[in-house]
């Protein structure tokens, strides 16, 4: 199991470092949905199915939907000439290990809590702890804050039904009733 | 690798009375293995580095966001009413009713999802023939081969995600009294695929190939309401 989910890291990890070296941005988006999926597969494996396969699904939409935005917004949207896929190198480099650095510190430094059989010595790796692993973590990130983030949940729908509606002209629309565009 | 999908996404689906996985997320990792196709035909059309391919590999992101979001809610619906992400369990809750019957406009909207899920009949506009083939055009040989069988096993296996969803499983029709067919749940299963496909034979008959504009205002402005009113309709009645 700890194999399993050293070598999906270091997949997730590999893959997320040559995101970085790809000179176009479909290759870039192949390798990032490669290292999301990675880490969804140590999701499964730690026993949260249920994260992990949506993890898939929306890692999968989300590479699909950045293509629209490819489509929309770069000079080179095929995807078909080769173009660098960094800037600003000091600056990245900098906010990269400082955001490294602050998430292992957490590793190392959170109490993690110790599972019933491992505290005594017993066995180490067995069946889940709890009754449900999906249900405890949910509780454990939302438990407190679950009315705030269903009003955000919606404030964000609307904000985005709202923008919608208004970058879409009337005038673009109408024609494409018709079918003319 | 749009085979390998189809075949990931089979294995949550109860052939008879038990599925060869049984997930208890059944629904969501189905969910999650046929998206897998729009990403295996954009790379399809991108790969061969030409530009009437790669337009076809472009038409199936509208597509994609047109048809996900009616479907999403035509697969959540009947787990609502039966209270599970698990196919098996689902199926089981029809006994008396099928699902198809009390729930139909998320039956058709599932139908028309699976036409669009494998960009077959009146979706086909990926691998469309004003693109002199689209997304399909550049390959030949066995990657040719294993694209356009990859889409025919997409196509059945969510055809098959339809019967323990909507048709009741491997049960028999509730109408029928005593069982005619006792202890064979394959058959019946297999009974109702072949039902499913020829309804998609007919909807492939009778809807001309749709431009994807098109069939993006028709999904955002009268399917996805219509999903949703669905889904409200059976979550009131659950909850009531």
């Amino acid at each position: 199991m700890i194999a399993l989910v050293s070598a999906l890291g270091a997949v997730a990890v590999v893959t997320g470092l040559l995101v970085f070296t790809a000179d176009s941005m479909a290759r870039a988006t192949f390798l990032l949905l490669g290292s999301f999926v990675a880490v969804a597969v140590v999701l499964i494996g730690f026993g949260l199915g249920y994260l992990g396969t949506v993890v898939i699904l929306m890692m999968t939409i989300e590479m699909m939907i950045m293509v629209v935005f490819m489509v929309m917004l770069m000079m080179n949207p095929a995807g078909l000439m080769p173009m660098t896929m960094v800037h600003n190198r000091r600056g990245s480099w900098a906010i990269a290990l400082v955001v490294f650095g602050l998430l292992t510190a957490g590793v190392w430094l959170v109490p993690f809590p110790v599972r019933a059989g491992a505290a005594t010595g017993g066995v180490t790796s067995g069946p889940a702890a709890g009754p449900d692993a999906t249900v405890a973590l949910g509780d454990a990130l939302m438990g407190g804050q679950m009315l705030t983030m269903m009003t955000l949940g919606l404030a964000l729908l609307a904000t985005i039904v709202g923008t919608v509606a208004v970058a879409v002209s009337r005038r673009e629309g109408r024609a494409e009733r018709r079918g003319i565009s | 690798m749009l085979p390998v999908a189809a075949v990931l996404a089979l294995a949550v689906v109860p052939l008879g009375d038990r599925a060869p996985v049984d997930l208890d997320v059944g629904v969501v990792w189905f969910n999650a293995m046929e998206v897998v196709a729009w990403f295996v035909v954009w790379v399809a059309g991108w790969g061969p580095n030409a530009a009437t391919s790669v337009a076809g590999g472009y038409r199936v992101l509208p597509l994609g966001l047109a048809y996900e979001i009616p479907h999403m809610l035509a697969i959540i619906t009947p787990a609502i009413a039966a209270g599970s992400l698990s196919p098996g369990a689902i199926a089981a809750a029809q006994h008396d009713l099928w699902y198809a019957v009390w729930m139909p406009a998320a039956f058709l909207l599932y139908l028309l999802s699976v036409a669009a899920m494998a960009f077959w009949g009146p979706f086909a506009a990926p691998l469309g023939r004003d693109l002199a083939g689209g997304a399909a055009a550049e390959h030949a040989g066995l990657d040719r081969l294993l694209l356009l069988a990859g889409r025919w096993m997409l196509l059945t296996a969510a055809a098959a995600m339809a019967v323990p969803l909507f048709l009741g499983g491997g049960a028999p029709p509730p109408i029928t009294g005593p069982d005619p067919l006792p202890g064979l749940p394959a058959l019946w299963f297999a009974v109702k695929l072949v039902v499913v496909l020829g309804l998609l034979l007919v909807l492939r008959r009778a809807v001309p190939m749709l431009r994807m504009a098109r069939f993006a205002t028709l999904a955002w402005v009268v399917l996805v309401p219509l999903a949703v009113a669905q889904a409200l309709v059976v979550t009131l009645v659950v909850l009531a």
